[in-house]
């Protein structure tokens, strides 16, 4: 399945020249709108996402896929943009980029493979729900014109692909409503009221930091948030695009690329990004499969910056809102309506957890974290089932214990036994056990203690060899003085 | 009769009902044998892999979405394999027929009124007019 480099590169040039186009088209306005939501000058949206398109197409582990600035990323950045400028931001930029490198390095992305299906759809849809909420102050209660070129963005947005699909729409509506606005000279906010374009190529600095504590201080949890959200996206992203296109990519690579994509990119005056699953699928959709429309999709994207720079300054911001409410209808998993009803109870709320947490705290690593422990903690409770059977054979009182026995399921373990017992012959069968931690054979000493002291004979039967390793070292009922207060 | 009939399915009562008909005409020929297409559409992708456990989970889910077609093929003893390809379901489907040369294609319509047509597109009306090949609409 692997292709040599020169496949990745060369083996499908006019389509992936054509989709690379295409995408830089797509990725304008999202840049744009990305470094308004991060409260950063459009430039470093699209300086990000030049700089690290061109340097995924290298390095990544997907071909095909297209890394930029992205929704996810601006959100978690806002109070640190906020609160300390943009230079903490190109710092924490080129942080996130080590930490991903290393994440990388020690396969971490591995383990990203084991985050709940509940957490990941409640992610995409807090994700969706937070580009949405960060529209609202752009469009609600401003002007009348304001609501109305929002309609019209989003009447182009979902109707003209119906019947012309060469030039993506967003892009249309960008071009036209811009021309409408200044020929009839509407009076709407312009991307230019919110920060200005630059028609240069990004050069190479030091973020203006103190190079200190303090500053490592302030700058790591945003970049272990960004790290990891990143990677969460990008391997969700590189999942859909092997879908796609039914062949594998190499998903510690990527992990190692994204982190070198935003290392480097913290230099260049860029904000962090990762894989974008709307724009890989538009990739994918316009034919492009090789690293190729990666590169040309980055390239393309700055070539349009440097010609066009005038005009975007007076693209109208309502333009902007109705293309990102698309991205946000996009994002959103609409199934998971379906998924609420059918989905076992446990992971609808876990998913509803997820969302819930995100919205509340403008935070989307937090509500992963907090899915996946939650997710962890539905598994024990319901691993932790453990069944206890009594029944009386050939004058014999037999209980067969069936299910893990570990720290979670030893109160009922030691609940299910009958200490009113009295110089009775025990059997207790351990067959369909495990014991698997220094708890369960507290538990087992416990039960043990209770029946040998109603002097009853008990006999332990069935423990498989390493259950049995566990107790020969740790147990302490076969110790001739034992004080139950021991455990 | 038709050695090669294509019969498009996406697991949905329409297509169920397309395989009846398929059944009815690959009976007619001892030679007639049927290749079940699904696609598995891009624009469906994203939701594919969030709500599968894994690259296998996500083939696992398709092969199930067919399970009522190849239950009914089985049941009328008809010769059929299964094809799964990837991309947006029309055309797809048009350029994988028009490859192969089949000689019937069959496919179940939504039955959309005109409005729903002109939103959605009308998958079986496209591969009508572009197929090379004789084409059965069930409706």
């Amino acid at each position: 399945m692997k292709m040599s480099v020169r496949e990745q590169w060369f083996s499908n040039v006019r389509g992936d020249i054509l989709a690379g186009i295409v995408v830089a088209l797509a990725l304008i306005p999202e840049a744009i709108a990305f470094s308004i939501i991060a409260g950063v000058d459009p430039m470093v949206g699209l300086y990000a996402s030049f700089c690290i398109a061109v340097i995924i197409a290298f390095v990544g582990g997907r071909p095909g896929m297209i890394s930029a600035a992205t929704g996810a990323m601006a959100l978690l950045m806002v109070p640190l943009v906020k609160e300390h400028g943009l230079d903490y931001l190109l710092a924490a930029t080129i942080l996130t980029g080590i930490i991903q490198i290393l994440f990388g390095v020690f396969k971490i992305a591995k383990v990203m493979k084991f985050i709940p299906r509940a957490v990941m759809i409640g992610f995409v849809n807090a994700l969706a729900i937070l580009i949405f909420m960060a529209q609202v102050p752009h469009f609600i209660g401003i002007s009348t014109m304001t609501y109305v070129f929002v309609a019209i963005t989003l009447a182009i947005v979902y109707l003209l692909p119906r019947f012309f699909k060469a030039i993506p729409a967003p892009l249309i509506a960008i071009i036209v409503l811009t021309i409408a606005a200044i020929y009839l000279n509407v009076d709407l906010r312009t991307v230019g009221d919110l920060g200005a374009i630059q028609r240069s190529l990004p050069s190479f600095f030091l973020p203006n930091v103190p190079f200190n504590f303090e500053t490592l201080q302030i700058i790591f949890p945003y970049s272990l948030a960004l790290a990891i959200v990143g990677l969460l996206e990008s391997l969700l992203t590189a999942t859909i695009v092997d879908d796609m296109t039914g062949t594998e990519s190499e998903k510690d690579k990527e992990a190692r690329g994204q982190g070198i994509a935003n290392f480097i990119t913290g230099f260049f005056g860029g904000m962090a990004g990762c894989a974008m699953i709307g724009q890989s699928v538009i990739n994918v959709k316009s034919g492009g499969r090789g690293r190729l429309s990666t590169l040309i999709a980055g390239l393309f994207l700055m070539f349009l910056i440097i010609v066009l720079g005038n005009l975007v300054v007076q693209i109208p911001m309502p333009v902007l809102v109705g293309i990102m409410i698309m991205v946000s209808i996009g994002t959103f998993d609409w199934s998971s309506f379906t998924y609420l009803r059918k989905a076992p109870k446990a992971d609808a709320f876990v998913m509803l957890a997820t969302v819930i947490i995100v919205v509340a705290t403008h935070d989307l690593s937090i509500g992963v974290i907090a899915g996946v422990i939650l997710s962890a903690l539905f598994f024990v409770a319901k691993v932790s089932k453990i069944n206890v059977k009594q029944r009386l054979e050939a004058g014999k009182t037999v209980y067969t214990v069936k299910g893990p026995l570990f720290f979670a399921s030893v109160d009922h373990f030691i609940a299910s036994f009958d200490y009113e017992m009295n110089k009775q012959d025990i059997l207790i069968d351990f067959g369909s056990t495990q014991i698997w931690d220094d708890s369960a054979v507290g538990a087992i000493d416990k039960v043990m203690l209770r029946l040998l002291a109603n002097q009853n004979n008990v006999e332990m039967i069935g423990l498989n060899p390493e259950s049995k390793k566990l107790i020969d070292r740790l147990a302490i009922h076969q110790d001739p003085t034992p004080k139950i207060s021991t455990h | 009769m038709y050695p090669h009939i294509l019969l498009a399915v996406d697991g949905s009562e329409h297509s169920i009902r397309a395989t009846e008909e398929a059944i009815k005409i690959a009976t007619l020929s001892s030679q007639s044998k049927i290749e079940v297409v699904f696609v598995a559409d891009f624009s469906k992708a994203k939701d594919d892999v969030l709500h599968a456990e894994g690259a296998a989970g996500i083939e696992v889910a398709r092969r199930k979405k067919l399970a009522p077609v190849e239950e009914k093929l089985e049941a009328a003893d008809v010769s059929y394999y299964v094809t799964i390809l990837r991309g947006e379901p029309g055309p797809t489907i048009v350029e994988h027929a028009n490859q192969k040369q089949v000689d019937l294609t069959i496919i179940g319509s939504r039955g959309l009124n005109s409005l729903q047509e002109m939103m959605l597109g009308s998958v079986s009306h496209k591969i009508a007019k572009r197929v090379k090949c004789p084409v059965l609409i069930v409706k």
